[in-house]
C-alpha cells in the first residue's frame, strides 16, 4: 500500500483531555496521492485525531511526522509547517468581513509575502478550481454552505499543502448541497492531493478512498481497503456501526 | 412683565448672550480639542491593553484587570483632582487641561480595554483555527482575521462609552480649564443672568449630536449581513 516515504506518519497518538482519554495510541501512517477515510461513531477520537496531524490539538505523547516535519519538536516553526497542511472545517470557518477572493489571498500575502496581483491570480486559479471564480467579491454570508465550503477548499488548496484534512466537511450542508463539495473534493483527489477525511459520507468513501479506518473509543479498531470494511467488517464494532447507519 | 417674558429675560437674554458668545465659542474649540485628545489616545491605549491582554501572560493579565476596574471604579472627577494637586508634590505639575485629559484617557482606556476584550472573546474559536491552520502567526491572526471582527462587534457600546465619558471634560471646569461650561458659569456669575448657561448647553448639542450622529452611521456602515 504504501509507495515511498509517507507523507503524514502519526505514531502512538494519546490524547488527554483532563480525566478524559480521547485517543489511545493511535498509528496514521499516510501515503503520497493517497485518500484516507476516518469513519467511527461521534466521541470516537476521529476528530480529535485529525486535529493533532497540523497541532490545532497537541497531542499527549506520540509523535507527527508530515513531510519529513517533526511537528512536536520545540524548534520546529510551526507556521511554516502548517503552510504545507490544508485543514477544511465542519464549520467552514471562512472570516465574514472578507470577500471570497479575500479569505484567499489573505495566507497568500500575509504569510508567503505575495504581492497583490500575484496573490490574486492564484486566488483566482483555486476559485476556478471549486467552481465559484464568479463569486469572487461575494461575501462569505451571500454564499449558501456548499458554496462557502468549497471557498474554504480553495483558500486551502492556494497555499499548495502536501496534504490536507477535511474533518466533516459535509456534516454541516443541507443534503442537496453536499455533492457539489464532494465533486470538488473527487476532482482534488484525481489531481493527486493527498487527503485524510472525516466524514459519514460512506458512498464517497466507497467511491474514492484508497483505505478505511474505523475508530471506537479512541482506538483504530480496523482498517483496509473500502470493499473490506464495507464489504467483509469483522469487527464486531464495525458491523454495529455499519447496521446503525444503514438503518437511517 | 408677564411670566414669558421673564423667562425669555432669565434663559434667553440677546444682551447677555451677544455678551458671552464670543467666549463660549473659544470653550467650544477647547472642548473640541480636548475631546478629540480623550477619544483619540483613550481608544489606543484601550485597544492596546486587550491585544497584550490577549496574549495571555498572567502576571500583565493581573495588572491590566487591577487597573482597569480601579479607574472604572473611580469617579472621574475625582481622578481630575488627583491628577492635578497629587502629582506637584513630586514635581510634575500638570495643567488643569493636561490633568482632564490624562484622568479621562484612563478611564476612557479602561472602559474600552473591557469592551474590545470582550469583543475578542465574541469572535468564534473557529476563525483562530482557520487563520492559524493556513500558517498565519498568533500575532498576524489577531491582526487580520480577530481584531477586524472584534471591533465591528463593538462599535455600538465603544460609541456609547466614548460620547458619556467626552462629556466629562466639563468636569475640567474645576481645574480652571477654560471648557465649555467654565466659560458659560462665569459668564453666569459675571453677568448674574443664567443665559450663558444656555448658550453653553447649545454648544454641547452643537458638538455631540454630530457624534451621535456619526456612531449611528459607524454602526451601520460597519455592520455585515448575518
Amino acid at each position: 500500500m504504501l509507495n515511498g516515504a509517507p507523507i503524514l506518519e502519526a505514531r502512538g497518538i494519546h490524547k488527554h483531555f483532563g480525566t478524559l482519554h480521547v485517543l489511545k495510541g493511535v498509528d496514521l501512517v499516510v501515503a503520497p496521492r493517497e485518500l484516507v477515510f476516518i469513519i467511527g461513531p461521534s466521541g470516537s477520537g476521529k476528530s480529535t485525531l485529525l486535529r493533532c496531524c497540523n497541532r490545532l490539538e497537541e497531542p499527549s505523547s506520540g509523535s507527527v511526522v508530515v513531510d519529513g516535519i517533526d511537528l512536536l519538536d520545540r524548534r520546529t516553526d510551526i507556521n511554516a509547517a502548517r503552510r504545507r497542511i490544508g485543514m477544511v472545517f465542519q464549520s467552514f470557518n471562512l472570516y465574514p468581513h472578507m470577500t471570497a477572493l479575500g479569505n484567499v489571498t489573505l495566507a497568500l500575502r500575509r504569510v508567503l509575502g505575495r504581492g497583490r496581483e500575484e496573490a490574486e491570480a492564484i486566488a483566482h486559479a483555486a476559485l476556478k478550481r471549486v467552481g465559484l471564480d464568479e463569486k469572487a467579491n461575494a461575501y462569505p454570508l451571500e454564499l449558501s454552505g456548499g458554496q462557502q465550503q468549497r471557498v474554504a477548499i480553495a483558500r486551502a488548496i492556494a497555499l499548495e499543502p502536501r496534504v490536507m484534512l477535511f474533518d466533516e466537511p459535509t456534516s454541516a450542508l443541507d443534503p442537496e448541497l453536499v455533492g457539489g463539495v464532494l465533486k470538488v473534493m473527487r476532482e482534488l483527489r484525481e489531481s493527486g492531493m493527498t487527503m485524510v477525511v472525516v466524514s459519514h459520507e460512506m458512498g464517497f468513501a466507497r467511491a474514492a478512498a484508497d483505505r478505511v479506518l474505523f475508530m471506537d473509543h479512541g482506538l483504530v479498531v480496523e482498517e483496509g481497503p473500502p470493499a473490506q470494511i464495507f464489504g467483509e467488517p469483522r469487527a464486531e464494532r464495525l458491523r454495529g456501526f455499519l447496521r446503525e447507519l444503514d438503518r437511517h | 412683565m408677564t411670566n414669558w417674558d421673564n423667562f425669555v429675560f432669565t434663559f434667553f437674554n440677546a444682551r447677555v448672550m451677544a455678551e458671552y458668545l464670543p467666549r463660549i465659542i473659544d470653550g467650544f474649540f477647547l472642548t473640541v480639542g480636548l475631546a478629540a485628545l480623550i477619544v483619540a489616545s483613550g481608544l489606543a491605549l484601550g485597544l492596546g491593553l486587550a491585544v497584550i491582554r490577549s496574549f495571555r501572560v498572567r502576571p500583565l493579565n493581573w495588572l491590566i484587570v487591577f487597573l482597569v476596574d480601579l479607574f472604572r471604579a473611580l469617579p472621574p472627577l475625582v481622578i481630575i483632582v488627583l491628577i492635578y494637586f497629587g502629582l506637584p508634590p513630586i514635581g510634575l505639575a500638570p495643567s488643569g487641561f493636561v490633568s482632564t485629559w490624562l484622568a479621562l484617557t484612563f478611564v476612557l482606556a479602561a472602559f474600552a480595554e473591557e469592551i474590545f476584550w470582550a469583543g475578542i472573546l465574541a469572535v468564534p474559536k473557529g476563525q483562530w483555527e482557520a487563520a492559524r491552520s493556513t500558517g498565519m502567526s498568533f500575532a498576524r491572526t489577531l491582526l487580520w482575521v480577530v481584531l477586524p471582527q472584534a471591533v465591528r462587534l463593538t462599535i455600538p457600546p465603544l460609541t456609547n462609552r466614548t460620547i458619556a465619558i467626552t462629556k466629562g471634560t466639563a468636569l475640567g471646569s474645576v481645574v480652571a480649564v477654560a471648557e465649555i461650561l467654565s466659560q458659560a458659569s462665569a459668564g453666569v456669575s459675571f453677568s448674574s443672568n443664567p443665559s450663558p448657561l444656555t448658550l453653553g448647553a447649545i454648544a454641547y448639542l452643537v458638538l455631540f449630536v454630530p457624534v451621535v450622529a456619526f456612531g449611528r452611521w459607524v454602526e451601520t456602515r460597519f455592520a455585515w449581513r448575518r
